[in-house]
């Protein structure tokens, strides 16, 4: 009589093992199509490499001392934050009020927030096609629309005055943004319980009161991480602004992305391209870093 | 102070009566527990006396002010304290006290002042700076009585605010609470499932099942005198014995039932006691330290019910040895018997 073999180990068994084999395709996506570009961008920022020849020279900060004395790559910089800043406050007001909308029962609300996610589908330059042809110096449905109401006198030529372009991009950008937003925050409102905010209101509170005191509050992780996903998002967009103005009327309406992509790709000088692409990086990873951490605290509920 | 007085009221969600014409009138100071298990519409009531829920029809008023209307809930002079405690997590105990406060404007100077007094008669002023999640549930529910207390409300609605506590602390919890009920002398209704916190809190209690009220009145009345065959077996654990005795000198479709602690070997009975005896076959006994459960069944009686299990609880003072499986006389003083329709369920008197 045989006894049966001693049951082995099988690859399956060894964990340490398998987790390394089926991390491996994600790691190699990530190593390969973002780790490496990037830290080409950042090698390529420090030398005089150019678009039309493979000559590669280091040239040092000489490239960052270039643009920063760039009267147009300051007005960039200035632009990407305003743009930036600018649209995401629209988006926090704009997404709190929308959730609180979506919040109630009313007819026709599944179709309703079906449309409300639109704008996120949509592909960003078919989107912002849509919106040069509403920001068009002459069919602008904004001042068609404005005139018939007896709003406007003169005339808004929307992405040919540097202001209202700015102001035009930070709308489009809004838009963009805000329902994803909306939804993010409506889960959060969602994960409040009921009791508390029941016991608002029988402590006396209004909507105000309860809006600002009680929601917000309980929102904030929430929120500070949608706003998080709406800076990323915003201050790393090419399409919209590349699309709506191309950094016109003369160059005053560049964003960091734009004025890279002319300036290392367009113009060829793929030094200051590059250069121009990851000054913003510091700022952003500080950026988050702060978000990440208002969020945890508040999670954690401001233990001192 | 205010009592509160409620006539027909009726509350449909859809097809479901939670709350099915309810009349109820609550003393100025009394303690009324609404007892029932899950379903019953209990909680639904309290949170239409609380102005949470919008009644379907009926008449709810709190002192001399009708509210069933559009009367909102901070209109109506009540205070809450929610089964979650519902203290906000971001704030510290003594902003969650003062917030009733905030939102009806009194000033910063009395704010302190009521938030340090409610915090001392509930002892927590050691944590008046400490959040939410550092304390322990029982020093949370105390912020949440605190928080109702502090809006000197005319009547105190509680939903089941020992639920979340475990069994130790709950009945420390259940005494401070009728203590401080008696200090400050509010009408409080109280809503529970626990017919122990029931009988021990409240003045009268209420027990109601599928949205209707099926008996109110004292602990005592409740337990010794229950209207029908459903509070019977509610109230009181392990609940009322029910059996069709198939006796000829009752009605026919009578049940008999009697309470396990009445339900005691012959011998322990005094000779002048006027008993009812039964031929009780043991299955099993259940040793459970101050008492000890009997199971069986009357053997001799007829009906369907007849075959339902008895429970006798004997207490610890009766060291009688009741062996498994032998059949033994045990008895009921005819005093403790209550007799139901075996059909309608309703107290029958005899």
């Amino acid at each position: 009589m045989t006894s049966p073999p001693p049951p082995r180990r099988t690859f399956a068994d060894r964990e340490d093992l398998l987790g390394a084999v089926m991390l491996g395709p994600a790691l190699a996506y990530v190593i390969l199509l973002v780790g490496v570009p990037f830290a080409f961008a950042i090698a390529l920022g420090f030398s005089n490499a150019t678009a039309g020849s493979l000559s590669f020279g280091w040239v040092g900060l000489s490239n960052y001392v270039a643009i920063l004395g760039d009267p147009i790559f300051l007005r960039a910089l200035r632009n990407s934050v305003v743009v930036t800043v600018g649209s995401q406050v629209l988006v926090v007001v704009l997404a709190t009020a929308a959730a609180q909308v979506f919040r109630a029962t009313f007819r026709g609300k599944r179709f309703a927030r079906f449309v409300l996610l639109l704008p996120w589908a949509v592909p960003v330059s078919l989107a912002a096609i849509a919106w040069t042809w509403i920001f068009d110096s002459t069919f602008s449905v904004i001042n068609w629309t404005l005139k018939a109401a007896g709003l406007l006198h003169g005339w808004l030529y929307w992405l040919g005055d540097p202001a209202l372009a700015l102001l035009a991009i930070i709308i489009v950008q809004a838009w963009r943004i805000f329902p994803f937003a909306t939804v993010i925050v409506l889960a959060g409102l969602s994960s409040i319980p009921q009791e508390i905010v029941e016991a608002a209101i029988v402590d006396g509170a209004g909507f105000w009161r309860r809006l600002f005191r009680v929601e917000l509050p309980l929102l904030l992780p929430v929120v500070a991480v949608a706003v998080l996903f709406g800076v990323v998002y915003t201050a790393t967009d090419l399409g919209v602004v590349y699309i709506l103005t191309g950094g016109g009327p003369a160059n005053t309406t560049h964003v960091l992305p734009t004025l890279a992509f002319q300036r290392g790709i367009l113009g060829a000088d793929l030094g200051q391209g590059a250069a121009i692409a990851v000054f913003l990086l510091p700022f952003l990873i500080v950026v988050a870093i702060g978000m990440l951490r208002l969020a945890h605290r508040t999670e954690v509920g401001g233990a001192r | 102070m205010a009592g509160i007085e409620i006539r027909s009221l009726r509350k449909h969600f859809g097809d479901l009566h939670a709350v099915d014409g309810v009349d109820l009138s609550i003393r100025d100071g009394e303690f009324l527990v609404l007892l029932g298990s899950s379903g019953s519409g209990k909680t639904t009531l309290l949170r239409m006396i609380a102005g949470l829920e919008r009644p379907t029809s009926g008449e709810i008023h709190i002192g001399d002010q009708r509210v069933d209307g559009d009367v909102p809930p901070r209109a109506r002079g009540i205070a809450m304290v929610f089964q979650s405690y519902a203290l906000y997590p971001h704030r510290t105990v003594f902003q969650n006290i003062a917030f009733p406060l905030e939102a009806s404007r009194t000033p910063r100077k009395q704010i302190e002042e009521k938030v340090r007094w409610a915090a001392d008669m509930f002892s927590i002023t050691r944590y008046l700076d400490r959040y939410p999640r550092q304390l322990s549930g029982g020093e949370r529910q105390r912020v949440a009585l605190c928080r109702a207390l502090v809006r000197d409300p005319k009547v105190f609605l509680l939903d089941e605010p020992l639920a979340n506590l475990d069994a130790k602390l709950r009945n420390t919890a259940r005494d401070d609470l009728k203590r401080f009920q008696r200090q400050i002398q509010t009408t409080t209704v109280y809503v529970t499932h626990d017919q122990v916190e029931a009988m021990g809190l409240g003045d009268r209690i209420v027990v109601m099942e599928r949205g209707k009220v099926r008996q109110i009145g004292t602990p005592q009345e409740v337990y010794e005198d229950p209207v029908d065959t459903f509070v019977a077996t509610f109230v009181g654990q392990p609940p009322m014995n029910l059996l069709d005795t198939g006796d000829p000198s009752l009605p026919p479709r009578t049940l008999t039932g009697f309470r396990p602690e009445h339900f005691l070997p012959k011998s322990v009975f005094g000779a002048a006691e006027d008993l009812r005896t039964f031929r009780f076959a043991v299955r099993r006994v259940e040793y459970l330290g101050s008492d000890r459960y009997v199971y069986g069944s009357v053997a001799g009686s007829g009906a369907p019910a007849a075959d339902a299990t008895i429970i006798a609880k004997l207490p610890a003072t009766i060291a009688l040895a009741i062996p498994e499986g032998e059949t033994h006389e045990f008895a009921v003083p005819r005093r403790a018997l209550r007799y139901f329709d075996l059909d309608t369920g309703l107290r029958r008197k005899t």
